[in-house]
């Protein structure tokens, strides 16, 4: 009951900060970051951090007025049939079963509206689909039930990102997103993310950077995403993986170029066993206690 | 033969029907059969519903409370899932209403195998006990209702529990394939003199695409999910890398089944509710053509649409253009069946009992339902909603809201020609205003789950996502309050209804089973019906 009451008085808390005006922005300006994590009765598609993510967003939008202006146009249409053409106000029904033109028009119409969604949604995919000069590349692989990330392009380090169970959370940190290692990358730079799999299917998941695929065992897939502003994103395992699907987490933080550089330097020395052994699975290291350098300022994370 | 001359004796034209063994055990009566399948569909229904009761107990707030750990619930939503499917959407829609009216409404004496139909419900039985018992054996089949390998493999879920599900699927597979046999061969050729098939009524023709889908579609569901036994059990390796196989292949045989799945359940509700607005405008169905070949459409382009499903699998970019734009074509026949919906009323002279209030739910409902749809067809934007709370909102819109509506729409519709009771219709408004308001809760607000970044088949969840959690949780309880109403309102109807008369909704009632008794006597045409 006391962790329900800690629960409640968070999710009031964030509540109140998202309908102070966009949690994100709050975010923003106390921490100069961004973050991409589920607000308090959010509604919408969550923050965005990069240009992928802009670039759904901008498309979600227009197709989100023309559903809407088409559930309308059908809601309207019921209601005015309901309203009109009851047995009382029209007792004797029409025996119209063919108009030619209504029908050809009730076809072309919806095609019309399908090529105006088509044309931009193409578009979209091709943006989405592969990163061009990309600055580096990260390798993603799922585990059950964790993620391991590695670094060819920087000496080939690697490391196990794993989530913190709720006792273990320091405050202000969120219930089953935080992991003990997240991902870091540079903010502003296009990154390569190729996906793995070696025991089950998993999907690494970052909605607020536009960015999904499945880590399939057998297969490297490649994705690519850019946070340009820097901050802290979240995800969550999407594809069902077993027991504890739903408590692999995923934190990508995205930060300057110049802390990044610091960053790989350390990372390099902290988990050297990761470099030379193909074996990066099993990775000791990557089980230590996170270093100071690389530590979240969680508290400003919060919303 | 001396035996059946015997019971025929006086050769009267009194109704005589076998004992109870031989009727309900050895039947060979479609209309049997066909209440057959809607008790077992009513029966599973409050399995699967309960099911999803304790999953939303669950959801209700953060934290794990009433689930052991996540196994248990994956296995629970794997059930719900597939209970929901095989067990009583397509037991009601097509083996209840489609044995009940397609040989009555084709102007036929029976199906055209009695008991190849009987065989088809009772391999029903050991498959619903196959996959009910699987939740008590080990930790059950909990991959989901996709049974994706490697998750389903025995090195993942060893124990039989995910043996009895695949078994499961197999007989119901089997039993949906000589169905569909069944239902294509009368309706070729068992239609009475005159009965073109362009003077076919929808259902009719609805039910003949889903049959046809059914016939197409399940053989693929059962050689992949053989392949998955045989990798379970004798050492194959046909979706295991390490063999050189491909879990990607499952999933394209798995969809190349589950995308026609869906059509198989909502088509039969299409021809359910064409009958019920045309009933009750008091008009004939606007534009009948056009709706009778938009659902062959939909039949033919919902075969070449499944990758649609696989958008994050890592398919090629070209290939998941190609599967964006054949999605987004079945928009097209779709908005055609909606709108000639909406022609038949207009104009018309509209009675809005509890059939007709299901019908016009059902369109708004499978509106919004096909909205996100044509939403989640694009990939791009499919590439942060897949496997969200906005893909289950969207298919519990399509299934939850239009084929159990269309459910409903059946039930209160030919009830009284089923048993001869007419229901009490202001019982049934309010079951229709509960079940409305209650759904609609609970699904309503899963689109801004989907959108916030909630994946399925989570049992915890961050704490910012209790607020519709919440939500859909009380409006789950309000729409299991309207099921439990809904048991009481049969009760009522089948001890106290009124007596039915042969067509009790007037002259918008059109098609052959109003023009027999109700209940219809056992053997439905002495003599074949002529149709103009």
């Amino acid at each position: 009951m006391r962790l329900l009451k800690g629960r409640l008085a968070a999710f009031i808390g964030g509540a109140a900060a998202s309908l102070a005006g966009a949690g994100a922005a709050v975010a923003q300006q106390a921490g100069h970051t961004t973050i991409g994590a589920p607000v308090p009765w959010g509604m919408g598609l969550q923050a965005s951090g990069g240009p992928i993510k802009d670039a759904i967003s901008d498309f979600n939008a227009l197709v989100f007025w023309i559903i809407v202006a088409i559930t309308i146009f059908v809601g309207l249409l019921l209601a005015w049939c309901v309203y009109r053409y009851s047995e009382k106000r029209n007792p004797t029904p029409s025996q119209t079963s063919h108009n030619t033109p209504l029908e050809i028009a009730w076809t072309v119409i919806p095609v019309l509206i399908l090529v105006v969604i088509a044309i931009p949604s193409f578009r979209l995919i091709y943006y989405q689909d592969r990163a061009r000069d990309a600055d580096l590349t990260i390798s993603v692989t799922g585990h059950q039930w964790y993620w391991n990330y590695r670094f060819p392009d920087h000496g080939n380090f690697a490391f196990d990102s794993r989530p913190i169970f709720d006792e273990d959370l320091r405050p202000g940190q969120l219930r089953n997103l935080e992991v003990d290692e997240p991902l870091v990358i540079p903010a502003g730079r296009t990154v390569r993310i190729l996906t793995n799999g070696v025991d089950v299917i998993h999907s690494f998941f970052v909605p607020s950077l536009g960015v999904q695929k499945y880590t399939i065992p057998g297969r490297a897939l490649e994705t690519w995403l850019r946070a340009d502003r820097p901050g802290v994103y979240y995800g969550q395992c999407n594809q069902i993986c077993g027991v504890n699907h739903w408590f692999m987490p995923i934190v990508v933080r995205a930060v300057p170029p110049e802390e990044f550089e610091q960053w790989v330097g350390q990372a390099r020395t902290r988990f050297a066993s990761s470099i030379p052994s193909a074996s990066a699975t099993e990775n000791p290291v990557a089980l230590a206690a996170p270093a100071g350098a690389t530590t979240l300022n969680l508290a400003s994370a919060q919303r | 033969m001396a035996t059946a001359a015997g019971a025929h004796g006086a050769h009267d034209h009194h109704d005589h029907k076998p004992g109870f063994v031989a009727r309900w055990l050895f039947s060979t009566n479609h209309k049997d059969i066909g209440t057959l399948y809607i008790i077992f569909s009513l029966f599973a229904a409050i399995i699967g519903i309960g099911l999803s009761f304790l999953m939303r107990l669950e959801l209700q707030q953060p934290g794990m409370q009433i689930f052991a750990d996540g196994q248990m619930w994956n296995a629970y939503v794997s059930a719900h899932g597939l209970i929901m499917v095989f067990f009583v959407i397509m037991p009601a829609l097509i083996g209840g209403f489609g044995n009940w009216f397609v040989p009555i409404m084709v102007g036929a004496p029976d199906m055209a195998f009695p008991r190849l139909n009987n065989i088809s419900f009772w391999l029903l039985v050991p498959a619903f006990l196959l996959l009910g018992g699987s939740l008590f054996v080990g930790g059950g089949a909990g991959a989901g209702w996709t049974i994706y390998p490697p998750l389903s493999d025995a090195e993942y879920q060893s124990g039989p529990a995910m043996d009895m599900a695949l078994f499961a699927l197999h007989l119901a597979g089997a039993s949906s394939i000589l169905g569909a046999a069944n239902f294509i061969t009368t309706i070729f050729n068992m239609r009475a003199p005159g009965m073109t098939l362009h003077k076919m009524p929808l259902f009719v023709w609805a039910m003949l695409v889903t049959a046809f889908l059914l016939l197409l579609a399940v053989p693929v569901l059962g050689g992949a999910i053989t392949m998955l036994i045989t990798d379970r059990n004798f050492g194959t390796a046909f979706f295991d890398p390490a063999g050189g196989g491909d879990p990607v292949l499952f999933q394209h045989l798995f969809w190349f089944f589950g995308h026609p799945e869906v059509y198989i359940m909502i088509l039969p509700a299409f021809g359910i509710v064409s009958h019920v607005i045309s009933t009750f405008s008091k008009k004939p169905v606007f534009g009948y053509l056009g709706m009778a070949y938009a659902m062959v459409a939909i039949g033919v382009v919902g075969f070449v649409v499944w990758a649609h499903h696989m958008y994050t699998s890592g398919m090629d970019v070209d290939t998941r253009a190609y599967f964006m734009a054949a999605t987004m074509v079945i928009a097209v026949p779709t908005g055609v069946k909606i709108f000639s919906w909406i022609a038949t009323m207009w104009g018309g002279s509209m009675r809005f009992d509890t059939p007709m209030l299901f019908a016009i739910g059902f369109i708004f409902l499978f509106t919004v339902g096909g909205v996100t749809g044509v939403v989640l067809a694009n990939a791009g934007i499919t590439q942060i909603l897949h496997n969200t709370y906005y893909v289950v909102a969207h298919f519990h819109y399509v299934l939850s809201l239009g084929a159990v509506f269309g459910i409903y729409c059946g039930i209160y519709y030919w009830i009284g020609k089923m048993s001869g009771r007419q229901y009490p219709e202001k019982l049934g408004k309010i079951h229709f205003w509960m079940t409305f308001v209650g759904v609609n809760l609970t699904f309503f607000p899963m689109h801004f789950l989907g959108n916030q970044g909630m994946p399925r088949r989570y049992p915890d969840y961050p704490d910012a996502m209790w607020g519709w959690n919440l939500i859909a949780s009380l409006g789950s309880y309000i729409a299991i309050a309207s099921f439990l109403f809904f048991f009481y309102v049969m009760w009522v109807t089948l001890r106290r209804g009124e007596q039915a008369a042969a067509n009790p909704w007037g002259e918008g009632a059109t098609t052959l089973e109003w023009q027999v008794s109700s209940p219809p006597p056992f053997h439905t045409f002495d003599e074949l019906p002529r149709i103009r």
